[in-house]
């Protein structure tokens, strides 16, 4: 099943993060954004919670990830409607640092 | 009086979400709030996680959760009879991982640290692991 959604528009790439953002669903998104970026010049990302409930690390990897692959085309990613368990996650790990986080 | 549950299941991934959601089910008698049901679900998905992906190197494998409420402390035991950790201090290290290339991020046991009161790790190479971890609901 594929609960989160893409929209694509010049460069510009929003990801509708899973419900719940585990190692299982993780796995799923990476290999679909990984598609995108083959596709598309993505430019910057939007991680868009707004359908969030859950997330642990390793959600985290898979940001990471996509932060890595944007910054070799010198592009900027942010986190958008993040619930109080995902902030925590943020703060814990220091995410909140490396990417702009957009309550 | 004390309350107690065992569950096992298979080291598959879509198993993940049920374990952590059959022991934020059970320890919900004893009504934490929001934060505190969180904290639990996350440590409980890192050690799940940690199983599968670490200890049976996404392989077939059980994995045993055991939950203990006594009063208001609860006690969390994930087991797997997995390839073990070498150096148990090394792998709790934040940042610390042995499978960058799956995108691990190197912060589970930092998580299950940071929002649990305690958390054990017992491993045997070649063994298994079992990671024990406390909490207190209701603490204010």
């Amino acid at each position: 099943m594929m609960e989160h959604r893409f929209e694509q528009e010049e460069g510009r790439l929003i990801i509708r993060m899973p419900r719940e953002v585990d190692h299982h669903s993780s796995d799923v998104l990476r290999r679909e954004t990984d598609g995108l970026f083959l596709r598309y010049p993505i430019r910057s990302i939007v991680f868009d919670f707004q359908d969030t409930v859950f997330m642990d690390s390793s959600g985290i990897g898979v940001i990471l990830g996509r932060c890595r692959n944007l910054r070799f085309a010198g592009g900027q990613a942010s986190a958008v409607h993040l619930n109080g368990q995902i902030q925590k996650i943020f703060q814990v790990s220091g995410l909140h640092k490396v990417i702009e986080v957009v309550l | 009086m004390k309350n107690e549950m065992k569950m096992e299941f298979t080291s598959q991934p879509e198993n993940e979400g049920f374990a952590r959601v059959t022991v934020g089910a059970f320890v919900s008698v004893l009504d934490p709030t929001v934060d505190e049901l969180a904290d639990i679900k996350t440590a409980v998905s890192e050690a799940v996680t940690n199983a599968i992906i670490h200890g049976y190197d996404q392989k077939e494998g059980k994995v045993w959760i055991t939950c203990v409420i006594e009063d208001q402390n609860v006690e969390i035991c994930v087991i797997d009879s997995g390839k073990g950790i070498e150096d148990v201090e090394k792998a709790r290290e934040p940042l610390y991982t042995t499978k960058p290339d799956l995108e691990r991020s190197g912060m589970g046991f930092t998580f299950m640290e940071a929002f649990m009161d305690e958390v054990w790790v017992a491993s045997a190479v070649n063994q298994g692991t079992r990671v024990t971890m406390k909490k207190r609901i209701g603490r204010t």
